[in-house]
């Protein structure tokens, strides 16, 4: 039998194409996944390993830098300490932080949050084992600095140049005193380093005398345990210390961990595609059986059992998935490779190292390509079996399953309402536990639908079919026909497209319904003109509001402080420290009760739902435990309307300052004389000093800053998902060229009584249309019901939630899936125009 | 018998083939499937092609049909030549001038008995003539099937539809390969009925390929082909006179 089944694959090169193209892909998408993670993952375990070669014993502080008793981490006396040890090489003390460097145009150099500074720590040698310098040496004076070589080539900065560097603070200008290369994390992630002196670096990023982090190295034949053990007992209550060994497998579990979920996600949008594959799949080998209807007979009839029939429909699509996986895994791994120089291009920098290919998957790409084929042809070959024998006798053609679909329908119906129901009671229940439910609803509409499907084909294409015959005349009529007439597999190739369409879709109405959600509340309560906060997403310095507050035509500056009180003996409140009187300028303010003007004489304002649940009103007295320890009383002045963009308690900043000496300031709040302009931009730029570092947004910016994050998301969304499209068009050019080759005498026939070719590709593309748009249609119901359901679970987390339906998303989505169905019947429209009339209508 | 005209017959011609020849293939591996044919087929004639396989009958059906290329000589429909029309025209050719009945596959499965008829006036995108179409339908008698789908009807009520719809355009000429080919004597026996009456009735012009004498009988005229060349022709035929012709032409074929 399987030497029957080889011929037939041979036999069928053709016809078996889009089912090998769609195994290939779904198989490459997986293998690839998991080469790139393997990659990845060695790579970025052999550059930790690297990075902690030299290091015995690694110290990290953990101090709380506001608390005014507790040492602010590992002195300068605790490190000679440590290097005086036995067995102790050398002992490097490091600090570091935040800091940008800006481009000659003052632009910053590297990605925002990874932008890093720390201490060139010399030993006795004058080298920092950490950084090995190609040109120049290490800072050793204070207006020195040296960077990481490939911001110094960003900047197109020589040894020796002077160069502008801004920390949280008012920018400084430095000395250049050399370049470096490093296996630094940061600057692996595409950000840049600065590296300073040490005294500099302590007193920007700690206390002087203070390092955040001591690195230990062995002397030749030490045990680092040993060192350990005896660094141990040194350190202040703060600090920890681990062997370098130690903190590498740490390190290479974490970015396990980290690529493990993208792995997962990668995975997952892998196993949709070849989910839609699998209808695919199953409609060539139903059509491939029905055209070997006497073929099996005779087989039958000469002896054949019903297990061998199917064993033979096995073994063909065995030997499919087995050629598809291998050229998907080759495929796979040349995507692999794409996607790291693809990462490379983007600034992401990924440490060198060799492309793993592990057995693991090879055997999970041929396991999948060939479990997959064989699982989708399983219920082809069961209908093989059923062949009676008697059928090789029949002259007649045997007529197509006609089969009633009234099971097919009641169990589709069952399901689909089992998992429309789980969907509403999710939405209605709300929250985490309301999403499990629409997770399970949302799985068992799909299949619900999917079963469905064929039932649902003639009414919703009997719909459109007066859109086809109107302008189309006898083509789009045979067509809308045409469309209907094998609803099993019409269905099936309109599913493939509804899966993607329904995720894309349900993504779709979630995202733009928080995004304009978060857009809303964003215009709705900020008034100011301009936002300025740290490019690294890190505090501000109290400088630059000084700076900000006397600038040129600022008519209010507010700034969105954060502190944390413990009010009424109770937990920690975030509160928000800001500029009585100026922030309702900058920021919607909705006063429920007493007088937002209260904050000037030092009270507090709070809001709505803390005031209730408190019990609060304005004149009230709150007992309050300020973060320095201190204990005092607080008014409660005013009461106002929770807002996404204020803690729960606002305060003045003064009253926060006297107890902190390190201001926690996220943003800036600036409104402007003459409302948003390039010069009062301009204006706000010059007065912090032409700093990198400090990003200025206007309210666009700001809008973006907020809703922007979703696009992003979004757009990847339907990257991932794109591969499943194409499946499901590779699905419906599958379809097409079947039903073509079943046709030829029809359209033999027409074109026969003078249906001219244009008209022949034009019925053809029009099926094609009509299946895609279908399939479109499904989806983006289920997926739009979805999308609704999941939104309701976040409206109470989102103020002025309302459901957005992005139409003209979603009718971009039809005008493609027309598109599809258009580009899918290229070359099946031609093979029916160039159809042989004679041949087609000779009869057997 | 020889190719004179009748007196008192129609002398209007409504297709000739003027030395047709098809061949296929080059060289060593040629066949002459027909060899300089000249042949008319005369306004309200019904025509029948007889011969045995392979003798030609239905390549120089389809070469004058339109459904084929020739390799040389002339065909004309009505006024117009074939041998220079690009396949867009002769597509509009088929569809404005001719009719055709095929032994199978006549009908579309998706479209009614009714939509059937009127398929080739819908590919025009002429509205059909209504008093016309229904008096043909009346003809063939299947009034009460008109909203059937083929599936419903019997291989006979199929062949009727497929009549209906070669005459109800109101073509120059109809051609039908092997009409009654796949149908029991008494089914066939109707089919031919009609179209003999459509050629005496409505003057329609038919020509037929056919194996089968007694379909052959049906004709006023018989063309008998055999190795790609016209052999001899036959006017009123019966079965019986066909058959002996048949017979004879075998014999001959024997002792040649």
């Amino acid at each position: 039998m399987f030497r029957t089944a080889l011929r037939n694959v041979l036999a069928h090169k053709a016809r078996l194409l889009m089912t090998v193209l769609a195994v290939m892909l779904g198989v490459a998408f997986v293998s690839g996944t998991l080469v790139f993670a393997d990659t990845l993952s060695n790579a970025f375990r052999n550059q930790s390993a690297k990075s902690y070669d030299d290091v015995a014993v690694a110290v990290t502080s953990y101090a709380d830098s506001e608390d005014p008793k507790a040492e602010p981490g590992v002195s300068r006396k605790t490190l000679d300490e440590i290097a005086a040890l036995d067995g102790v090489a050398a002992a490097y003390g490091r600090v570091a932080g935040f800091a940008g460097v800006a481009d000659p145009g003052g632009k910053l150099i590297g990605v925002g949050w990874s932008n890093k500074g720390s201490n060139f720590a010399p030993g006795k040698d004058g080298k920092d084992p950490a950084y090995a310098f190609t040109k120049g040496s290490g800072p050793v004076r204070d207006d020195q600095v040296a960077l990481d070589v490939d911001s110094a080539a960003k900047g197109e900065y020589q040894v020796g140049d002077r160069v502008r560097v801004a920390t949280n603070g008012p920018v400084k200008e430095y000395t250049l005193s050399g370049v470096f290369t490093t296996e630094d994390g940061a600057v692996n992630a595409g950000g840049s380093l600065v590296l300073f002196d040490t005294a500099v670096a302590q007193k920007q990023y700690l206390a002087p005398g203070y390092f955040q982090d001591v690195t230990v190295t062995a002397a030749p034949g030490a045990s680092d345990t040993k060192i350990l053990d005896a660094v141990k007992p040194l350190l202040p209550e703060s600090a920890e210390a681990e062997t370098g060994q130690a903190l590498a497998d740490k390190q290479a579990k974490q970015i396990e961990e980290g690529l493990g979920s993208l792995k997962q996600v990668l995975l997952g949008f892998a196993g949709i595609a070849l989910f839609v594959g699998i209808f695919l799949i199953s409609n060539t080998f139903t059509m491939l059986v029905a055209q070997r209807t006497k073929e099996i007979a005779l087989m039958r009839a000469v002896g054949a059992s019903r297990r061998q029939v199917t064993r033979s429909v096995l073994a063909e699509a065995a030997l499919v998935g087995l050629v598809a996986s291998l050229v998907g895994f080759a495929l796979g791994v040349a995507l692999a490779v794409g996607l790291r120089s693809g990462m490379a291009a983007f600034d992401m920098k990924i440490p060198d190292g060799p492309l793993i290919l592990s057995a693991t998957p090879v055997v999970a790409a041929v396991a999948v390509g060939v479990l997959i084929t064989m699982f989708a042809a399983w219920l082809p070959g069961r209908r093989a079996a059923k062949i009676p024998p008697v059928a090789a006798m029949n002259s007649v053609h045997a007529a197509a399953t006609t089969k009633s679909l009234v099971l097919r329908n009641s169990v589709g119906s069952a399901v689909t309402a089992l998992g429309a129901a789980g969907i509403v009671l999710g939405a209605s229940t709300g929250g985490s536990g309301g999403r499990m439910y629409i997770g399970a609803g949302a799985f068992f509409a799909l299949i619900g639908v999917i079963i469905l499907i064929p039932l649902l084909s003639r009414p919703v294409i009997a719909l459109v079919r007066p859109l086809l015959v109107g302008p189309f005349g006898v083509a789009g009529k045979l067509a809308g026909q045409n469309a209907v007439r094998n609803p099993r597999r019409t269905g099936a190739t309109a599913s493939a497209l509804a899966i993607g369409l329904t995720l894309v879709t349900g993504l779709s109405v979630l995202g733009v319904t928080v995004g304009t959600a978060i857009d809303k509340m964003t215009t709705d309560n900020i008034k100011a003109d301009y936002m300025v906060s740290m490019a690294n997403g890190g505090d501000l310095d109290q400088s630059a509001l000084r700076a900000l507050e006397k600038a040129d035509g600022v008519s209010a500056v507010s700034p969105q402080q954060n502190a944390y009180f413990q009010l009424a003996g109770d937990d920690f409140v975030s509160v928000s420290a800001v500029t009585p009187g100026d922030i309702t300028k900058v920021l919607n303010v909705d006063v429920v009760a007493g007088d937002i003007a209260a904050l000037a004489k030092g009270q507090i304002a709070v809001a709505e739902k803390t005031a209730k649940k408190k019990g609060w009103k304005p004149g009230d007295s709150v007992a309050v435990t300020f973060s320095d320890k201190k204990k005092g009383a607080l008014k409660v002045g005013a009461v106002y309307q929770n807002s996404e963009f204020l803690s729960p308690v606002l305060v003045d900043t003064k009253v926060v300052n006297a107890h902190e000496a390190k201001p926690s300031i996220q943003q800036i709040f600036v409104k402007t004389d003459g409302g948003q302009s390039a010069a009062g931009e301009k204006a706000l730029i010059n007065a912090l000093g032409d700093n990198p570092a400090m990003t200025v947004m206007d309210r666009q910016d700001i809008r973006n800053e907020f809703g922007g994050a979703i696009n992003t998301l979004l757009n990847i969304m339907y990257g991932l998902l794109a591969m499943a499209l194409i499946i499901a068009v590779l699905g419906v050019v599958n379809t097409l060229a079947m039903s073509v080759f079943e046709r030829q005498q029809e359209i033999g026939m027409l074109r026969a009584i003078g249906l001219d070719r244009r008209r022949v590709k034009r019925m053809v593309r029009l099926e094609a249309v009509v299946i895609s748009v279908f399939g479109a249609l499904v989806g983006i119901g289920l997926g739009a019901f979805l999308g609704w359901a999941i939104g309701k679970t976040l409206a109470d987390q989102i103020p002025g939630y309302t459901l957005v339906l992005p139409w003209d998303r979603i009718g971009i989505f039809l005008v493609l899936a027309g598109l599809v169905g258009v580009l899918a019947a290229l070359w099946p429209a031609r093979n029916a125009a160039r159809l042989n009339m004679l041949n087609a209508i000779k009869t057997e | 018998m020889t190719t004179a005209s009748i007196a008192g017959r129609a002398t209007a011609v409504a297709a000739r083939a003027t030395d047709l020849s098809k061949i296929y293939g080059q060289g060593e591996t040629q066949v002459v499937a027909l060899d300089r044919v000249t042949v008319e087929f005369r306004q309200a004639e019904f025509t029948a092609i007889m011969g045995p396989s392979g003798s030609g009958k239905s390549t120089l059906m389809h070469c004058v049909a339109g459904l084929d290329t020739f390799s040389s000589g002339s065909v004309r429909i009505g006024d117009t030549e074939l041998g220079s029309l690009k396949d867009k025209q002769l597509t509009k050719l088929r569809r404005d001038k001719i009719g055709f009945i095929f032994q199978a596959f006549n009908l579309l499965p998706t479209l009614t008995a009714l939509e059937n008829i009127t398929l080739p006036m819908d590919i025009a995108g002429r509205k059909p003539d209504k008093q016309w179409v229904d008096s043909v339908i009346r003809m063939i008698g299947l009034a009460d099937r008109l909203g059937h789908r083929p599936a419903q009807l019997s291989g006979g009520q199929q062949q009727r539809v497929a009549v209906a719809r070669a005459l109800a355009s109101r073509p120059e000429i109809i051609f039908g390969d092997e009409p009654t080919g796949n149908l029991d004597s008494r089914s066939g026996a109707e089919v031919l009925g009609f179209l003999r009456n459509s050629v005496r009735e409505m003057g329609q012009t038919v020509v037929m390929v056919t194996h089968d004498p007694v379909a052959a009988a049906y004709a006023d005229r018989v063309v008998f082909l055999a190795d790609g060349r016209i052999v001899d022709e036959m006017f009123q035929p019966t079965a019986d006179s066909v058959l002996d012709f048949m017979k004879q032409f075998d014999a001959k074929g024997r002792t040649s």
